[in-house]
């Protein structure tokens, strides 16, 4: 299926400081009982976000009304443990388009491309910058521009470059996917079967 | 220069190099389950195509499934349902698939070894990351999101990015009372949880050569918690031992053609690594973690760091967790309480741990203040435990034999840890929550698991049971 197409975003952010954000918090097992993609971004970070009887936990930085924005910053290695696309699914769900952080696990990185949300990897010292930023106003802003490979915290006015393999970057900048490419390497599978070692 | 494991099978499994971009690699086998299959098939039938080699793939469910009275199927609505749609997509498609009270349902990184469908030099994927235990065999085996089971599926086909090679050697004898949960959990505590990112690991030395299928296969199991995209050990005569005879292992002329192959899967002596560890066997003593993520390890023997010797940047995170753990930096671990124990899992759900499970619990009982629940890995290790009478003696100590499934890994089905209580769990994840809301878990061997279960603190296996 395409999935949208990425396109330059301007936009306040919203902060959450904390490192190894797991996949566990992004979305908890119990809500994977599901067969659709549909509904998980309501989910997103239940056991913050949530109190036992499903009223929103005061502190929590998605239920402070002062921070809005479609991009979540994040600390460092976000995204480990399991291999849920659910996680993807719910932050893709809730509206971001992208995450900006100094470290992702692999298998979430990979997730979150294959549904047009955009990881960007950042140095310690830009995400520093951004935490820094929002915290004097909540309502500053982040710009990423896919094309140039460039995120900037506006604020402050610093820009720094980011990495995505150009393969990935076309597909983000067209909406297409990686099931379209394969379906169209038919011979070339079939002619790898054919020599591969067999016993 | 020569090559590694990794690259050998890697390199020969590529049917497309793309240029600025990932590979297209070749999927030997593929095992999917209830939890990360149904938006796949959905997507597959959305667009009109079919599963492309049925007959690669494998299915068996598991994560959501109750370790009692199987026989009366599943209660949870969601869950039956999530398991009836993955009966219907493997019944539609063609594929075979071991379900709720088959003689071969189990986990499904059990199942696989168990079953000789394993096998060294493969291309293994599963939509959960503790596909990493294949590795032990000596393939490439990784966890994948659902977007690439329905690449998989449809093409037989992932894209992937040539990961960077590490090697981890261990070297020498391990002590007494030290299994291959605690090397693992050893490393990880030395890399933390992100140390791997961006790599395949193959572990390599006398230690990890010593270790039997079951152990190489926890070690590789946890390879993911250090960020990895996998781990591997090299295939030797341990490995063919352990394949030969199972029902899915070559047979006749085909066995041997497939040893010679086997053979040539080990790391040139000259090939380079991007990154190589070795750690002394003798370092290592049982081990526990007492934070939230799995690189909060420590000796049983020891305490909780300090929080000065926790980098400024990670102090607010380690806080966090002692918060949740409700424990202290620079406690003493030995002695904290524990409400349930959790023998079970991919990682310790084998044949050989209830065994160490049994040996160690033999004449001693259960204390009253601790739930347990050992829940065998799969049907197959269920039997096994029952012919070996492993239940009777499991009984005889106060505890009972549960049926197989994920059970209290990741708490899908009703094997929740309350909130607040401590489980010492043979799994591999303590993140918050992962046992149920609230729940608060110690990554653990079986041994020491033992340990806890027989006197309700956490204790170090060495000072209690003959070993
Ligand atoms: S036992 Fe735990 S880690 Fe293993 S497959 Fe099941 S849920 Fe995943």
């Amino acid at each position: 299926m395409p999935i949208d197409k990425f396109v330059t975003v301007q936009t306040s952010f919203v902060p959450m400081p904390i490192e190894n954000v797991d996949t566990d918090q992004i979305i908890p097992a119990r809500f994977l009982k599901a067969t659709t993609k549909d509904g998980f971004g309501d989910n997103l970070f239940y056991d913050w976000r949530y109190e036992k009887d499903g009223s929103p936990k005061a502190g929590f930085v998605l239920n402070n009304p002062a921070y809005s924005g479609t991009v979540l910053v994040a600390g460092k290695n976000f995204g480990s443990g399991s291999s849920r696309e659910h996680a993807a699914w719910a932050i893709a769900g809730y509206g971001f388009k992208a995450v900006v952080s100094s470290f992702f696990a692999d298998i979430f990185r990979g997730n979150s491309l294959n549904n047009g949300v955009l990881p960007v990897q950042v140095s310690e010292t830009f995400l520093a910058g951004l935490f820094k930023a929002v915290d004097a106003d909540n309502k500053a802003e982040v710009k990423i521009d896919l094309e140039n490979q460039t995120i900037t915290n506006v604020s402050t006015g610093e820009s720094e470059g980011f990495e995505i393999n150009s393969y990935k970057k076309n597909c983000l900048m067209n909406g297409y996917d990686d099931i379209d490419y394969l379906l169209s390497l038919g011979e070339e599978i079939e002619a790898y079967e054919a020599q591969a070692v067999k016993f | 220069m020569g090559k590694t494991l990794f690259d050998k099978i890697w390199d020969s499994h590529v049917v497309k190099t793309i240029d600025d971009g990932p590979n297209v690699l070749y999927i030997d086998r593929h095992f999917i389950h209830e939890v990360t299959s149904p938006q796949a098939f959905g997507g597959i039938k959305a667009r009109g195509g079919k599963v492309a080699r049925p007959s690669q793939v494998i299915a068996t469910p598991d994560h959501n499934i109750p370790t009692v009275n199987q026989h009366l199927t599943i209660q949870d609505e969601l869950s039956r349902h999530q398991v009836e749609t993955l009966k219907k997509n493997c019944e539609e498609n063609g594929i075979t698939m071991y379900g709720l009270n088959h003689p071969y349902n189990g986990i499904v990184h059990v199942v696989g070894p168990e079953l000789g469908i394993t096998q060294p030099g493969m291309t293994i994927v599963c939509g959960d990351s503790h596909t990493s235990t294949h590795g032990a065999f000596g393939s490439i085996a990784f966890g994948i999101g659902t977007s690439e089971v329905e690449m998989a599926l449809a093409t037989q086909c992932i894209m992937q990015p040539k990961p960077k090679s590490m090697r981890i050697n261990i070297e020498g004898e391990l002590g007494k009372g030290v299994t291959s949960k605690d090397i693992i959990l050893y490393i990880i505590s030395k890399l933390s949880t992100g140390g791997g990112t961006g790599y395949f690991v193959e572990f390599a030395g006398s230690a990890i050569r010593s270790l039997s299928m079951e152990a190489r296969m926890t070690v590789c199991n946890m390879s993911i918690e250090m960020g990895a995209r996998g781990g591997m050990i090299a295939p030797d005569e341990t490995t063919f031992e352990y394949i030969k005879g199972r029902e899915q292992a070559p047979k006749g002329e085909a066995w041997d053609k497939a040893v010679a192959y086997w053979k040539s899967l080990v790391t040139d002596a000259d090939a380079k690594f991007d990154k190589e560890l070795t750690f002394d066997g003798a370092d290592i003593e049982p081990m526990i973690t007492y934070g939230t993520n799995p690189g909060m390890g420590a000796k049983v023997c020891e305490y909780i760091p300090t929080l000065d010797s926790i980098e400024d940047s990670s102090q607010g995170s380690f806080q966090k967790s002692m918060e949740y753990m409700g424990f202290k930096a620079g406690d003493k671990l030995e002695g904290k309480q524990v409400d349930y124990v959790f023998v079970g899992s991919c990682t310790n759900g084998r044949i050989e741990d209830l065994r160490a499970f049994c040996e160690a619990v033999k004449g001693k009982q259960k204390a009253e203040s601790v739930t347990a629940w050992i829940v065998p890995g799969s049907k197959q290790v269920e039997k096994q435990a029952i012919e070996e009478g492993l239940k009777e003696q499991l009984e005889a100590a106060g505890f009972e034999l549960r049926q197989p499934g994920c059970s209290a890994c990741l708490a899908m089905n009703d094997d929740k840890i309350p909130a607040g209580k401590y489980a010492v769990a043979t799994s591999n994840r303590n993140f918050e929550g992962r046992q149920g809301p609230g729940s608060r878990t110690m990554l653990a061997s079986p041994l020491t698991a033992a340990a806890a279960a027989v006197t309700g603190v956490v204790t170090d296996p060495r000072t209690i049971f003959n070993l």
